[in-house]
């Protein structure tokens, strides 16, 4: 309700409406914002958020472009394999003033290789993890507990012991015995810690189907006849977005974090495959030497995951504007 | 009157800056309480009293631009920092909020939290300000007041809470107290005990009240003054019978005509209630009991051996306190809760024993409206989805039909169509709720739960619902089960009325047998606290009940001021 918009925009005739406790619904215009598009609009007032959705989707780019992907050529002339001479030390030949980007921007590593190459390797790998950890984890993690919280019981205790079962196993155990199985299969790794790091967003999403199970509309719709299975999908979930949404962009960030570890330890990703953990593994005592190797990954595992995170925060504030009133 | 104001509002304006833009919350208001008096600030939802009282404790958020000047005693609060406003707090100005049991801590000792506010303002500490405490339940009228003070708020009825928030207020003695609907959370006949010790209070303490509230009958029992507010201004002003008797602005004069009166019956917002004519049953409810388990202890019985039953085309209300069981039984005809042994009879067939798509079918035959619009309907559907939802899961009609019988619906409850693609947020109380019965006549039921249709509606906008809601009941003849705490409301639209305490059922028969003429004490002690909107007539209700209360061999409440004195 803003100040004076129904006296000035339409002239009021009767005192009925005159003095009416209620707005009128401007019958002149269909149009109307849903909760999506309050959200949406919200989500892109955040400025840290949308400077994090830029960065992301640059790096995105850039790295799926540089060296291509699979079959697809890239537009970089060296790829990540092919050692060649070392010059310069392997120094950067990127400088910023005067512009210049140079044969090897990020330098070379020890056998040669163009080093802007591997660490665009590095973040694809990383990227491709983390965003499949984060669908996958999603998926479980929101059935498991829209489930559980909806139809409580008998149901709810064995899933939610079975989740109390995943969280004392830890990861990094479980990553190296797969490691071990399957070697450097990116793929394989990405959808194994998926199935491990469901588990804190089954119980976020378990205790608000609580609430929302509660709730009158929720009522209303089983008081029609509405089957459970509808009311889970159209009624609850929906509602549940937020929370959904939120904790799907945190899971990112922290696989991205996991790979990193897992791949540091030696388990993860191995040669002549690369991935961002991989690289700082490999050149951590670089750092006095040759600090290149040890800052490019270690900038971009930075990058990424802040990113990932400005943009969950926007999306928290946006799905929850009392949170950000001040 | 020329004793001095104790509580002064100077062309108080207060403005918000909202996501979407500024709100003007409070216009220019000019207002003032002095001691020994009640004045009563009162509007509907939006009017900005709310925001009045709060500026009297500085207790606006940052978001809000005030002007003008709010004096309390001789301080100006708008001038004043974080530390000399703490002194005043308590002190020189203290609240009674609406709902007792989020206004005290569910951890702390009742006691504990009476004794906090003696010791942060130097009154009393440690023993003596617990003997205080005791002093101060004792004179607010709490029976057993050393064993109280030692329990927690939820070992408490509501009216005991209520209680001891006000001896929270009283606890360092200020000079004006600010009551924000106290008793709107509460039972009407415990808002009637609660009304009579807030009277007893500014007659024995000589403290200025100023008393927010929408509803009309407590400011006919309370205000010597009245002010009524409309979109953050201050329409009319003046004593309680002028205002109330005489209304001069058109607003007023609306606002009362909106207010159902108890005993005027039928008609009073201008549509007429058909007559039953048939003796066909859509309701039967025999020997209904509903069951809750209780873990460790034997279950409690919220429904217990109930009968009763709702002709075709008839509207039957469900009265009764809270916790009499009145939404249990509503919820069970849902289906909502199993019902513990018993028959209800939905047109013939027993609900209780269906199963499956027979349930299913018959779920169709009853629709359904709830309490609060704003959480009965789901946020994220737009109006149309919600109106068509009842088809959509019983597989009737195609796109166009839904949608055509969404535009009949909304034309049936007075809604433009272009509420098709808005949704909830969009709409305020009353049109919301206008949804909400939309949706539960999409199927065409012979059998709509009501279940406190009205209670979270403005006045204004309840009477126009209830308008609204009898002429359907006439055009589409379902029948209706009407459950509300409010008699006013149920005199005005229900045939029959079913009274209901603690799960049993006390008293039944028609709309003129119950309500005007009552046989079961409980029913003549319900029917002696609801408030009416006319101060005189108020007066002599009051007295009526005081007599009442007496010959049953119950006490008055008021303010026992010996256990202050000492």
């Amino acid at each position: 309700m803003t100040d004076n918009n129904t006296p000035q925009s339409q002239p009021v005739t009767d005192e009925e409406s005159q003095y009416s406790v209620e707005d009128v619904i401007d019958q002149t215009t269909d149009k109307s914002y849903s909760q999506g598009q309050l959200v949406m609009r919200r989500f892109f007032r955040h400025k840290a958020a949308m400077g994090g959705l830029v960065i992301l989707l640059f790096v995105i780019v850039i790295s799926f472009t540089s060296i291509g992907f699979g079959p697809i050529p890239g537009w970089w002339d060296k790829d990540f394999m092919t050692p060649s001479t070392v010059q310069n030390g392997g120094a950067p030949t990127l400088k910023l003033w005067p512009f210049q980007i140079g044969e090897h921007p990020f330098g070379q590593d020890t056998i040669g290789k163009d080093y802007f190459a591997l660490v665009m390797r590095g973040s694809q790998v990383s990227l491709f993890i983390a965003f499949t950890v984060g669908i996958i984890a999603t998926i479980i993690g929101t059935t498991i507990g829209a489930v559980a919280g909806y139809y409580r019981g008998l149901t709810e205790s064995l899933l939610m012991r079975t989740t109390d079962l995943f969280i004392i196993i830890p990861a990094l155990v479980l990553a190296a015995v797969f490691g071990r199985t399957f070697g450097s299969n990116v793929p394989i790794l990405a959808v194994m810690l998926g199935v491990i790091s469901w588990t804190g967003l089954a119980r976020l999403v378990r205790g608000e189907v609580l609430s929302l199970r509660e709730r009158e509309f929720v009522a209303a719709a089983r008081a029609i006849g509405t089957p459970s299975g509808t009311i889970i999908r159209r009624h609850v979930l929906p509602n549940a977005l937020g929370t959904i949404v939120v904790n799907a962009t945190l899971l990112i960030s922290s696989a991205i974090l996991t790979e990193t570890a897992i791949s540091f330890l030696g388990f993860g990703v191995r040669p002549p495959d690369t991935s961002l953990g991989l690289l700082i593994q490999t050149y951590q005592n670089a750092l006095t030497t040759r600090p290149w190797l040890f800052w490019w990954p270690g900038i971009f595992i930075l990058t990424i995951a802040l990113c990932v995170n400005f943009i969950g925060d926007g999306l928290r504030d946006a799905f929850d504007p009392r949170q950000t009133l001040d | 009157m020329t004793q001095e104001a104790v509580l002064q509002f100077k062309d108080l304006d207060v403005k918000f800056k909202t996501e979407f833009g500024r709100v003007h919350a409070v216009k220019g208001l000019n207002l003032e309480v002095r001691p020994g008096e009640v004045v009563a600030l009162v509007g509907e939802s939006g009017s900005g009293k709310s925001v009045t009282a709060t500026t009297a404790l500085g207790l606006l958020p940052k978001n809000a631009a005030i002007g003008g000047e709010t004096v309390v005693g001789q301080h100006s609060i708008t001038k004043l920092n974080g530390k000399q406003l703490r002194t005043i707090r308590g002190n020189h100005v203290a609240m009674v909020f609406q709902e007792p049991m989020t206004a005290l801590n569910p951890v702390i000792r009742v006691g504990e939290q009476l004794t906090e506010a003696m010791e942060v303002h130097g009154v009393a500490f440690g023993r003596e300000a617990w003997s205080r405490a005791v002093d101060l339940l004792k004179a607010v009228g709490i029976p057993n007041a050393e064993r109280r003070a030692k329990q927690f708020p939820h070992e408490l009825s509501g009216g005991m809470r209520q209680r001891v928030v006000i001896a929270m207020a009283l606890s360092c003695d200020p000079e004006v107290i600010i009551a924000d609907e106290p008793t709107t959370a509460l039972d009407v006949t415990v808002q009637a005990d609660i009304l009579d010790l807030l009277r007893s209070l500014k007659d024995k303490l000589n403290t200025g009240i100023l008393l927010i509230t929408h509803n009309m009958g407590v400011v006919a029992d309370m205000a010597d003054r009245v002010a009524v507010m409309f979109k953050g201004e201050i329409v009319e002003h003046g004593t309680a019978e002028e205002v109330l008797l005489h209304p001069q602005h058109p607003y007023t004069k609306r606002l009362l005509d909106a207010v159902p009166h108890l005993g005027d019956g039928h008609g009073q917002f201008g549509s007429k209630v058909n007559p039953v004519t048939t003796d066909e049953l859509a309701l039967e409810v025999r020997n209904f009991v509903i069951e809750y388990k209780r873990q460790g202890k034997k279950p409690f019985r919220a429904v217990d051996d109930v009968s009763f039953d709702v002709r075709r085309g008839e509207i039957v209300g469900l009265v009764g306190e809270s916790g009499s069981g009145k939404s249990t039984i509503g919820r069970a005809l849902l289906g909502l809760i199993p019902a513990h042994s018993g028959e209800v009879r939905v047109l013939g067939q027993d609900l209780t024993k269906l199963r499956g798509q027979e349930l299913k079918k018959l779920r169709r035959r009853i629709g359904v409206i709830f309490q609060d619009p704003a959480a009965s309907l789901n946020p994220r559907l737009p109006i149309g989805d919600v109106i068509a939802e009842p088809m959509v899961v019983h597989k009737i009609g195609n796109a166009a039909e839904r949608k055509a019988r969404v535009h009949e619906l909304l034309d049936a409850v007075r809604l433009p169509r272009s509420a098709y693609n808005r949704y909830p947020h969009e709409l305020s109380g009353g049109q919301r709720q206008r949804v909400s019965i939309a949706r539960a006549l999409t199927l065409n039921p012979d059998l709509l739960v009501a279940d406190e249709p009205t209670s979270a509606l403005d006045v204004s906008v309840q009477a126009s619902v209830l308008e609204m809601f009898t002429d359907l009941q006439t055009e589409f003849g379902f029948a209706c089960l009407f459950i509300s705490h409010d008699l006013a409301v149920i005199d005005s639209l229900a045939h029959r009325v079913v009274v209901m305490q603690y799960g049993k059922i006390v008293e039944k028969g028609t709309r003129e047998e119950v309500l005007l003429d009552a046989k079961e004490e409980y029913t003549r002690r319900l029917l002696a606290a609801a408030p009416v909107p006319d101060p005189i007539e108020q007066a002599q209700r009051r007295e009526e009940r005081h007599r009442l209360l007496e010959s049953l061999g119950d006490e008055v409440v008021e303010l026992d001021t010996r256990e202050l004195d000492q």
